[in-house]
């Protein structure tokens, strides 16, 4: 793997995220918004079988989500009181802090479920228990992927430079996007959306973006006040059971998604069009892959978002001869990112570029002076 | 209005869908489950992709890039984050051939 390529545009500029700035206003005049980006060659009857809607995967997958929802928050209750129940509401908060955010994720795109009203309902529990606006957040997410990593046009990149690493660690815990995210909510039921809001979110979906922020709120609200009145009645530490079932385990459970998520881009390039260079594919434990529903296929997901969660690992057996090679574990892809992380607390500029397969096409290039590096044939 | 030879029956293929170009247009061409054939606009009315590149399950086209869904036989936008209908043209099968008549 080279270390050496800057693969941004070459005027050096601050990094400005915002939506309304100029990186966003610059990112429109030299075409990188709404760009062309590479895609690898599937023939299209295969495609057209990977892309083939099934109900059967997500409501087999779904059916065990919430059957171990009950079976494991019925233990943290049961055990209440005793140690045992400790790993009970650790597994609960994983499968309700973390696997909510793949959840959201798939039935967001609507490729989980052949029937779309199948979808929506997850999507909007999923929606809930992730603490996103489901209105907001499906059209933040379109626009990430129109603009993956693209500073200025994506609302959804992780690692922003300069990279505040307290942060990342707290994130973890979800302390402070829990009560970022409830501040967002808390101002949407209010009836108001941000100015960036206003720049990806269609003006006729307003009301619907109020409308599921109040239903998030009003639901917080009965889970806090009968904890409260719980507390009041003499359940003492008890009366924290409603939070850890509901809200909490955004903050202790969410830890699975930050570290699957945070992968997903870091250490690599901002400002290209081909998404071998700013995303990532690595293999990981079977656990892991459920709860986060196979987007460890990063790369083919980008490229192909109307690929089922279920059919990324055959996605990824007909393309993997032009990415790549995938981190071989979650500790491999650390290892690289965090490397690159470091360096790009140094310099911003810099950013991991993976040798391609003899193989692959050539990095896409058209908006960059780099020449592509290959492996020997 | 004329109608237009746009493609052989067999192009394409049923619950499938096809692009077709014409008078520095494009359009979708596409054939249902049923064996109809439906025309629209080629492009999504989100941002400017090939509807030809999407999915077509029961009557329903689906946007590659952000997954918003079409009716393709009325135009009707049914899934964020489309929200502007597609515009529609009369197809029909003669001898083999799929016409479509263009406004």
């Amino acid at each position: 793997m080279s270390d050496t390529a800057p693969l941004h545009d070459a005027a050096p500029m601050a990094r400005d995220y915002s939506l309304t700035g100029p990186s966003g206003t610059r990112a429109v005049e030299i075409g990188l918004a709404a760009a062309q980006w590479y895609h690898s060659d599937v023939p299209r009857k295969m495609f057209k079988t990977l892309i083939k809607r099934r109900d059967g995967p997500a409501m087999r997958d779904t059916a065990i989500w919430v059957g171990l929802h009950i079976l494991f928050a019925a233990g943290g209750i049961y055990f209440w009181g005793s140690w045992l129940c400790v790993p009970f509401w650790f597994a609960y908060g994983v499968l309700y802090g973390s696997a909510c955010d793949s959840r959201w994720h798939e039935c967001g795109h609507g490729t989980a479920f052949r029937t779309r009203w199948m979808n929506d309902v997850v999507y909007h529990i999923a929606s809930f228990q992730v603490m996103r606006n489901p209105v907001n957040w499906r059209w933040s997410h379109a626009r990430h992927h129109t603009d993956t990593l693209i500073v200025g046009r994506d609302p959804e990149i992780a690692w922003m430079h300069p990279i505040n690493l307290v942060l990342k660690a707290l994130a973890f815990v979800g302390v402070v996007e829990t009560w970022q995210s409830l501040r967002v909510l808390a101002r949407n039921a209010m009836g108001q959306l941000s100015p960036e809001e206003q720049t990806y979110i269609p003006e006729s979906e307003w009301p619907k973006a109020i409308f599921w922020a109040r239903v998030h709120m009003a639901i917080y609200a009965v889970v806090l006040c009968v904890s409260i009145g719980m507390l009041v009645v003499g359940q003492g530490w008890a009366s924290i059971i409603p939070i850890l079932l509901i809200g909490g385990p955004r903050v202790y459970g969410c830890w699975h998604f930050v570290m699957t998520g945070l992968l997903q881009h870091g250490g690599l390039a901002e400002n290209v069009i081909d998404h071998r260079l700013n995303s990532r594919t690595l293999y990981m434990n079977p656990i892991s892959r459920w709860l986060y529903w196979n987007m460890n296929y990063h790369v083919e997901h980008h490229m192909f978002p109307m690929v089922p969660y279920y059919a990324l690992p055959k996605l990824h057996e007909q393309i993997k001869h032009d990415l790549p090679k995938p981190n071989t574990s979650i500790w491999d892809a650390y290892r690289e990112m965090m490397r690159a992380v470091m360096r790009q607390r140094q310099d911003p500029d810099y950013a991991l570029r993976k040798e391609l397969p003899p193989t692959a096409q050539p990095y896409n290039e058209a908006l960059h002076s780099e020449v592509p590096e290959r492996s020997p044939a | 209005m004329p109608w237009i030879d746009a493609c052989a029956v067999d192009d394409v293929d049923e619950e499938d869908v096809i692009r077709w170009d014409h008078d520095d247009r494009t359009y979708a061409i596409y054939r249902s489950p049923d064996g109809a054939f439906y025309c629209t606009d080629g492009l999504c009315t989100h941002e400017q992709v090939h509807l030809a590149d999407g999915l077509v399950i029961d009557n329903e086209i689906e946007c590659p890039r952000h997954n918003g869904v079409f009716d393709y036989r009325t135009g009707e936008a049914l899934r964020a984050p489309v929200c502007v209908n597609l515009a529609t043209y009369d197809a029909r099968v003669e001898a083999g051939r799929v016409l479509i008549q263009i406004d």
